[in-house]
């Protein structure tokens, strides 16, 4: 293929460009529309007025629940099959593909003979996780997803960081320890 | 001998110069930077600080300030070991001080009858207000020198001769632009140049308006608000203000919005008609008139200010060697020959 050229024209500066006060005037116009346009579209709002656009883009982000994107990357999952049996057979991939080393899997004999293994303890540091998504590729029976959702996981001691078999199944809540009641002043609000 | 009136005379003047300073001053200084942030960011879309709040209640965002003013008094006050310990305290209060008596010698209102008695409501009138005006304005620059001096630290000292070198170019622009419409006026009173608005029928930013634009710019450039602001540059630039903490930041950071009310209500005086209302006759209806004065005056400044805002979050900042080019060789030279055609058409005229 030929290499092609397209030349482009540099915009001329004309006098009027160049006294600058035309080009002034046109931005302040632009900024000035947005301006009254979103003054009128607030004050809609505070009204309860309907029909109008917000005037603003902000997310308020505490109150109002924040946008995840469909294929974000959020808190793991660790999936049942349809026994209700994990599906994890505790082949430690994921613990050891894992670049954060926040995976610790204890194995055990399984009663079902056709998987051998299962994990007797599956825990997760979200505290070292770097959310890479590494151990959903490497699992070989689709037993651990990063699509929980759950982006609000920070708490005030690093124990409380790691989740355990139970709460990644979603058996049992994830429940603050003693020491972060003690010193998280929304707890039980 | 009558002591009474003397001493009327003396609680009215002042209560004018506080009414100005702390009244006028303060209240619109803080204003300004609520305004500052809603504006910007209802222009960009955005929603603005709104968080402040008293009980729960915040009126849009309206508290900040007051969480500003809290935060810079309780912070520490740190004065670096190689500062100039005197020069260190006095440079803001210099800034500030001069901001502040520029704000004084503005003309609120006119003269009003009432009690039987001739009320000025002008705190310093002296018929020598603007060169006056002007030139503590312009020594406003010692503060800023003497604070990048006493910093004792090699960034503020750069940043202060940008800051001293800004100010002094635009300063002689600033003045000789007031040159054509003081010349028309003939005089130096910013009482009788208003008068002079209200017995001629026009306002000067119709006589003037090459004037009143190259006033505006050279007078966001002395406030040094965006998009002059390289002696300070908020976030970006290491200005004068480097080795300054707490209260005495808050003061250079008030003698901005102090000059930027200054050189808006200059302009309300000499360009927008000051005081005056068209078609009323304000000095004769006693204390309605008075106040019709006060308001006509604060709402031609407010509305100066916000359009110097726009100005403001409009504008990308300029490059030193611009800015500098901008102010020796586009606005000097245009505000003389604004002036030398106006003696002209004057002289046709007569």
């Amino acid at each position: 293929m030929a290499i092609t050229i397209r030349p482009v024209t540099r915009p001329q500066r004309t006098f009027l460009t160049e006294i600058y006060l035309v080009e002034v005037w046109r931005g302040l116009m632009l900024t000035f529309r947005h301006l009254f346009v979103n003054l009128f579209r607030h004050t809609m709002t505070l009204f309860r007025i309907k029909g109008f656009l917000p005037g603003a883009v902000t997310i308020q982000y505490p109150e109002d629940a924040a946008m995840l994107g469909k294929r974000a990357r959020t808190r793991h999952r660790l999936l049942k099959r349809d026994d209700g049996a994990p599906r994890c057979t505790a082949c430690l991939l994921c613990e050891t593909i894992c670049p954060a080393k926040c995976i610790r899997i204890t194995a055990e004999n399984a009663p079902d003979v056709t998987v051998e293994k299962r994990a007797k303890t599956f825990d997760i540091d979200l505290g070292m996780c770097v959310f890479c998504g590494y151990c959903v590729e490497a699992c070989p029976v689709d037993a651990i997803h990063m699509d929980a959702n759950e982006v609000e996981l920070s708490t005030f001691n690093r124990k409380d960081m790691i989740w355990d078999m139970a709460e990644l199944l979603g058996d049992k809540p994830k429940l603050p320890s003693a020491a972060t009641k003690a010193v998280d002043p929304l707890y039980g609000a | 001998m009558n002591l009474a009136l003397p001493l009327n005379d003396i609680c009215f003047s002042t209560a004018k110069v506080l009414f100005a300073v702390l009244g006028v001053g303060l209240n619109i200084a803080g204003l300004l930077g609520w305004v500052e942030r809603k504006q910007s960011a209802v222009m960009q879309d955005r929603i603005g600080a709104n968080r402040a709040s008293i009980f729960g209640i915040n009126i849009l965002g309206l508290f900040h300030p007051i969480a500003d003013a809290i935060k810079m008094l309780t912070k520490e006050d740190f004065v670096p070991t190689g500062a100039t310990k005197g020069l260190h305290g006095l440079a803001p209060m210099i800034s500030l001080g001069c901001a502040m008596f520029c704000l004084a010698a503005l003309p609120y209102g006119g003269v009003i009858q009432y009690a039987g008695s001739a009320w000025d409501l002008q705190p310093i009138a002296l018929p020598m207000g603007v060169p006056l005006v002007l030139a503590v304005l312009a020594f406003g620059v010692h503060g800023i020198v003497m604070a990048g001096y006493a910093s004792g630290s090699n960034y503020g000292l750069l940043g202060a001769l940008r800051g001293a070198a800004q100010m002094i170019s635009y300063e002689v622009a600033l003045a000789s632009s007031l040159a054509g419409v003081l010349f028309i006026y003939g005089t130096l009173d910013f009482s009788e140049a208003v008068l002079w608005q209200a017995s001629h029928g026009i306002w000067g930013i119709f006589l003037q308006p090459l004037a009143f634009i190259l006033f505006l710019t050279a007078g966001a450039a002395v406030t040094k608000r965006t998009p002059f602001d390289l002696p300070e540059g908020e976030s970006e630039i290491v200005g004068y203000h480097v080795e300054y903490s707490g209260m005495k930041f808050g003061m250079f950071l008030m003698t901005d919005f102090f000059e930027s009310i200054v050189i808006c209500g200059v302009i309300t005086a000499l360009f927008l008609g000051g005081w005056t209302i068209p078609g009323l006759e304000l000095r004769t209806m006693g204390l309605l008139g008075g106040a019709l004065m006060l308001a006509s005056f604060i709402g031609k400044m407010m509305f100066l200010l916000f359009l110097l805002m726009q100005i403001r979050w409009t504008l990308p900042r300029f490059r030193f060697d611009q800015l500098l080019d901008l102010g020796w060789k586009n606005l000097l030279p245009l505000a003389l020959i604004n002036f030398l055609a106006t003696v002209w058409v004057v002289y046709l005229w007569r």
